[in-house]
């Protein structure tokens, strides 16, 4: 190159404003080619209707993903022969293969567990793949942000497991349906059980994973132990993935608290929870009290991976393989029987959330959102594994019994980490909506 | 030659900004062609383009540029939330916003060279994305990320949870629930939002076609291949290396913003440096110091992201299906290893092999393909010369 | 004091395992002069080793219970590890208590040979190659290295225990004479000891043999000692393995304080170069005090009362010194002129 030309005024406005013309002269025709006459988006033409799956298949989530996938295609199975597994002890009867007359495919993506992966690839589902309904997600972060989406772009979100109280708080939208419990419940239903083991007038530690989930979980802990005079020592905010937790667990040991609440979850969860006990915390006297440790929300996942540091740790959950009832019993074996391992409690909430979706579509014989939501919303059911349950009206919060589990002392497989301790009623976890604020707004069709 | 030189630029500018106005056709038949995808090659393809001018020009690596994207989108999403849902004023004081971390970020990071200043300036982008995530949350959501409300009822809302919009209510706009973000009227989702970042991209594309050809792209270069040899001559190079930073850190800004206008949610992840990381493979994958190659890798990395995840046993599974049964389940679990959840695997393979081979990315594999064929010998245009990032 | 006296020890815990990491790395960088990404992926499959080791000892072969049945209701198919009929149910057991201590040989083994291909095959290409390329090629290898993993073992941790000997708390605080509440884990003590150990071995394996020597001179200036006669490439091998090795160990004795998971190395990716970077790149006993320095002032920002004076300071605290480090010490705390520098 012999000669350069310099930044000009002049060549900047005219080459710009070939490139504007140029911009201008393209076609706007397919702006909505996604949106048809239907009167509501992605309406199923020919004889099938799709699902969008969004689960998190790469990430720490990853074999969270890959369960609640695993349920999903069961469900498909099953909606489609119009029976099987616990759609047959569902206790709504309509579903007798397809729904409307229509057979379910579905498409799944990848959220990584990051909010802009997972909304990425929501839209293509919506946009590229035509899902009528996307269900999934395995943080509240990448749920609420998907709910978001799903309310913009006028389709049902079904999600997955979240156990914020925004999801259908704060952050509650009209497209939006939670069928997994909450932070709220889980104290609710832990305070008592709490109480019943380890007696009044503790004193507690909390280590909290530093975001949203960690300060409402937290929250809701401090305000369930209250009643029984249990006094917070102190809260630490802990950062997420933090790894090596011994920094903030040795402050513990001189705090003279006797209870450590680890409000965490995943792999932040099995390392806090193994390292306090490698430092000798569960062994511990303090102020004439067993030292004791609460982990409020479970996966049996990852409790796994905590091994036999979760023995007598107390807990809650939203479902667990082990229950009695003609559901769980039902799906634990079609879900064992296809797979060979007995299904976790994502899987469970994934699984109820497609049959709970297709037979309401069922029941208001089109996939129009607004129809759909409308078939939800105080929907009462039973034989999905958690009695009796309501789905609210007023937040699309399901209302069940909460589980609270502890770790077992005596496994008699890996899959057998968590006992049942009680189930806490339905009546015992529920408020008042305005609790927690937010707003549904109107359902949107695209 | 300069005449040549000349034509040959604007043959290029022209025939980039047709390709990126049709490709809403010339994807179709590999299924890209929806908005999202494209709005996201459009976007990340500004990302990269602002990076290789300091990358590909300098050879100073940035391991922090994804810093610049998320105070972007944090600063659109605020001014959606305060001023208004026009897409206008949130670009302007996004890249402006932009430009001034870059500056104090760059002014610091820049007393140091090689992988001192890439460890600098990742280090500066994650304690960003730290804070961000937890301490700022006042101001970022946190994890849930920051995002555009309705009019707050009462003042007594926190301004995370309903916005007020002082231009849009000094208008008497009508608010139905959540509003969404437009240029003048024009929604910014769907087809619109992809034409209103392509023309942005193209003129991001025209400007750092212009650095490039002056002399301060020139500078640039030279700091590039011998920074010691200025230095001796008396030429004080820092202020071109923290204009080049600056720049490159606004356009990153710039595609913050787009991010957040198309679609108006911003969350800390953004900033991590994983997300630094994935621009530098854009750039590498595509050709670093190419015009046109980050643009490519920008859209080839997204492609893998949204399609190539998106392949499932069950669809390899169907295209294995003329093959013999077993032999069909033992290709779909090859397959998996590399597609659908696999799929970063792709992406690292691939790009191990283009570092390999190829170093100078895709760009110089079609150059190589074209010389074989036209038998002539290659062009010695400096932009064409193999990368020698400074160490 | 008791709390300071605690966070001392968590820092010096962490610290062994940010120097052996960061050890390895600079002696790559020093010797080789290559800059590894894939320095954290070798820490994780030396983690893996540990897994694997636990995995080995436990194949089985099923045999029907008579009497328990499995979560279906059908009779449980128990599975009886074949080293139990080979060594006697006692031995086994013992093995499997000590596995991880045990899977150190593995990981010796292991990580020598993927050291000399890695290496061989890759590492060998890119010694004339600019640092930006070496960085990228080895961030790809430790992407495709991290998803194979989680692509067998899946991506949740997978629990090491320690064996029982040492799974208790030690009563520290009755050794110095402090309060009844400083008690410290025995394996992270065993750890720190390991990594000491460890890091002196290194040391004096640099400083008292003639391969050391070598070595040594080599970091100082490649090209003279190329000039000397020395073949210098056979050297680098060695040098390579002998890091992939330091790295895998510490990560195999890493495994009970960590769970370990496909991500792992990423994680101590970033880290580790920081404080390879606040060390002084290519210097060893930098990447030592650095390591140690970063791990003890990560301790000490999480209490309560500095995070109450400075909020967040605990997330920030790692890059804030590396800022200040760099900006103050243009070559880090113990780093050599001319290094790295254009």
């Amino acid at each position: 190159m012999s000669e350069h030309k310099d930044l000009t005024r002049r060549r900047v406005i005219k080459s710009g404003a070939a490139a504007a013309a140029a911009a201008g002269a393209t076609p706007y025709f397919f702006t909505r080619a996604f949106a048809d006459g239907h009167g509501y988006m992605n309406a199923p033409k020919g004889d099938t209707v799709t699902f969008g799956f969004n689960v998190p298949q790469t990430g720490a989530y990853a074999d969270e993903g890959a369960d609640e996938l695993r349920a999903y295609e069961m469900a498909v199975e099953h909606i489609n022969a119009g029976g099987g597994g616990m759609l047959d002890t569902f206790s709504s009867k309509e579903l007798k293969g397809g729904i409307n007359g229509k057979k379910v495919k579905f498409v799944t993506g990848d959220t990584q567990t990051k909010s802009d992966a997972a909304r990425a690839s929501a839209k293509r589902m919506i946009e590229n793949d035509g899902a009528i309904m996307i269900t999934g997600g395995s943080s509240s972060g990448v749920a609420i942000a998907v709910q978001g989406l799903c309310q913009e772009a006028g389709v049902i979100f079904m999600s997955g497991l979240t156990h914020s109280n925004d999801t259908t708080g704060k952050d509650k939208r009209a497209n939006g349906f939670r069928h997994f419990f909450n932070t709220e419940m889980t104290g609710a239903a832990l305070g008592p059980v709490l109480q019943n083991n380890y007696g009044n007038d503790r004193k507690v530690y909390h280590l909290t994973a530093d975001y949203t989930w960690g300060y409402s979980q937290e929250g809701s802990m401090i305000k369930y132990t209250k009643p029984y005079n249990w006094e917070t020592v102190a809260t630490v905010k802990t950062p997420v993935g933090a790894g090596d937790f011994s920094q903030f667990i040795t402050p513990i040991l001189s705090s003279g608290a006797d209870t450590l609440v680890l409000n965490h979850y995943g792999k932040d969860m099995v390392n806090s929870l193994t390292q306090a006990v490698q430092f000798g915390l569960a062994g511990k006297q303090v102020n004439g009290k067993d030292f004791t440790i609460v982990v409020p929300l479970y996966s049996r996942l990852m409790a796994q991976g905590a091994g036999d540091n979760v023995k007598g740790i107390f807990g809650s959950t939203n479902w667990h393989w082990s229950l009695q009832d003609e559901g769980s019993k039902a799906f634990v074996k079609a879900f064992g029987e296809k797979y060979g391992f007995p299904p976790s409690q994502a899987a469970h909430t994934t699984y109820c959330q497609a049959i709970l979706y297709a037979d309401a579509a069922q029941r208001a014989g089109t996939f129009k959102p607004s129809e759909v939501g409308k078939a939800l919303e105080d929907f009462e059911f039973d034989g999905l594994g958690n009695g009796k349950v309501l789905y609210r009206g007023s937040d699309h919060q399901c209302f069940k019994d909460v589980l609270v589990v502890k770790g077992k002392e005596n496994p008699t497989s890996k899959f057998d980490v968590l006992e049942v301790v009680e189930v806490t009623p339905r009546a015992k976890v529920e408020y008042p909506v305005e609790l927690l604020g937010g707003e549904l707004g109107p359902y949107n069709n695209g | 030659m300069e005449k040549n030189v000349a034509l040959k630029d604007t043959t290029l500018f022209f025939g980039f900004a047709a390709v990126i106005l049709l490709l809403p056709i010339l994807l179709e038949p590999i299924g890209a062609n929806y908005p999202d995808l494209l709005q996201k090659i459009a976007i990340f393809g500004i990302f990269a383009i602002g990076f290789n001018i300091l990358f590909g020009l300098t050879g100073y690596l940035s391991f922090g540029h994804a810093a610049f994207i998320g105070i972007g989108s944090y600063m659109t999403l605020w001014s959606f939330k305060l001023l208004t849902m026009n897409v206008v004023p949130a670009i302007m004081f996004s890249v402006i916003l932009a430009g001034v971390f870059a500056y104090i970020i760059g002014f610091v990071s820049l007393r140091r060279s090689g992988i001192y200043f890439s460890i600098l300036t990742l280090a500066f982008a994650q304690m960003c994305y730290s804070l961000a995530y937890s301490v700022l949350t006042p101001i970022t959501n946190g994890e849930t990320g920051l995002q555009t409300r309705a009019i707050r009822k009462s003042s007594e809302t926190s301004l995370l949870d309903g916005d007020i919009r002082i231009i849009d209510q000094a208008f008497g706009v009508q608010e139905l629930g959540v509003p969404t973000t437009n240029f003048f009227g024009m929604a910014m989702s769907g087809y619109t939002g992809f034409y209103f970042c392509a023309v942005l991209l193209i003129v991001c594309f025209f400007i750092a076609q212009r650095i490039t050809r002056s002399n301060f792209g020139i500078m640039l270069k030279a700091i590039k291949s011998n920074q010691n040899r200025l230095n001796y001559t008396g030429i004080h190079t820092r202020p071109y290396l923290i204009t080049a930073f600056v720049i490159s850190g606004m356009y990153a800004g710039l595609a913050g913003s787009l991010m957040a206008a198309t679609d108006p949610i911003a969350g800390a992840e953004r900033m991590q440096w994983t997300a630094s990381g994935e621009v530098v493979l854009m750039t590498i994958l595509g050709g670093v110091g190419t015009l046109v190659g980050p643009v490519l890798g920008a859209g080839i990395i997204k492609y893998a992201e949204q399609k190539v995840s998106s392949w499932n046993e069950g669809i390899l599974e169907s295209f294995f299906s003329f093959l013999p049964e077993t032999l069909q389940h033992f290709m779909a679990n090859l397959g998996v290893l590399f597609v659908g959840e696999g799929w970063h695997t792709t992406l690292g393979l691939l790009f191990m092999i283009i570092v390999i081979f190829l170093p100078g990315g895709i760009m110089e594999g079609i150059r190589r393909i074209g010389a074989k064929f036209s038998r002539k010998k290659p062009e010695a245009d400096t932009n064409a010369a193999a990368p020698q990032p400074a160490e | 004091m008791d709390a300071i006296f605690l966070q001392f020890l968590n820092g010096l815990d962490k610290g062994g395992a940010y120097a052996l990491i960061a050890l390895g790395l600079t002696l790559v960088f020093g010797t080789l002069g290559v800059v590894n990404f894939a320095h954290g992926a070798l820490f994780m499959m030396g983690a893996f080793c540990a897994v694997t080791l636990q995995r080995l000892l436990n194949i089985s072969y099923e045999r029907v219970s008579e009497t328990e049945t499995d979560f279906l209701g059908k009779p449980l198919k128990e599975q009886v590890p074949y080293l139990q009929d080979i060594v006697g149910t006692d031995t086994a057991a013992w093995i499997g208590d000590y596995s991880v201590p045990l899977s150190i040989f593995l990981a010796i083994i292991v990580m020598g040979i993927v050291g000399v291909i890695m290496e061989r095959g890759l590492i060998k290409h890119f010694y004339k190659r600019p640092h930006a390329d070496q960085i990228l090629v080895t961030f790809g290898l430790a992407i495709v290295v991290g998803e194979l993993i989680r692509h067998y073992y899946g991506a949740n941790p997978i629990p090491q225990s320690a064996p029982n000997s040492v799974s208790g708390s030690a009563n520290v605080g009755e050794w110095f004479g402090l309060g009844p509440n400083v008690i410290y884990p025995w394996w992270r003590l065993v750890y720190f000891a390991f990594s000491a150990t460890v890091i002196f071995g290194v040391f004096a394996f640099l400083q008292f043999t003639t391969f050391g020597m070598v070595v040594r001179a080599g970091m100082q200036d490649r090209e003279m000692v190329g000039l000397l006669g020395i073949n210098i490439e056979r050297k680098f091998t060695i040098v390579f393995a002998l890091a992939a090795i330091v790295a895998g160990v510490a990560g195999a004795m890493y495994t009970p304080i960590l769970p370990p998971d496909y991500n792992m190395g990423m994680d101590f990716l970033v880290l580790s170069f920081v404080v390879v970077v606040v060390g002084g790149m290519g210097s060893l006993g930098g990447a030592v005090l650095a390591g140690f320095l970063l791990g003890i002032l990560q301790s000490f920002a999480s209490m309560q009362a500095v995070q109450n004076l400075i909020p967040g300071i605990s997330q920030i605290i790692v890059y804030l010194i590396a800022v200040i480090v760099l900006l103050t010490l243009p070559r880090g705390l113990l780093g050599r002129k001319g290094v790295m520098e254009d």
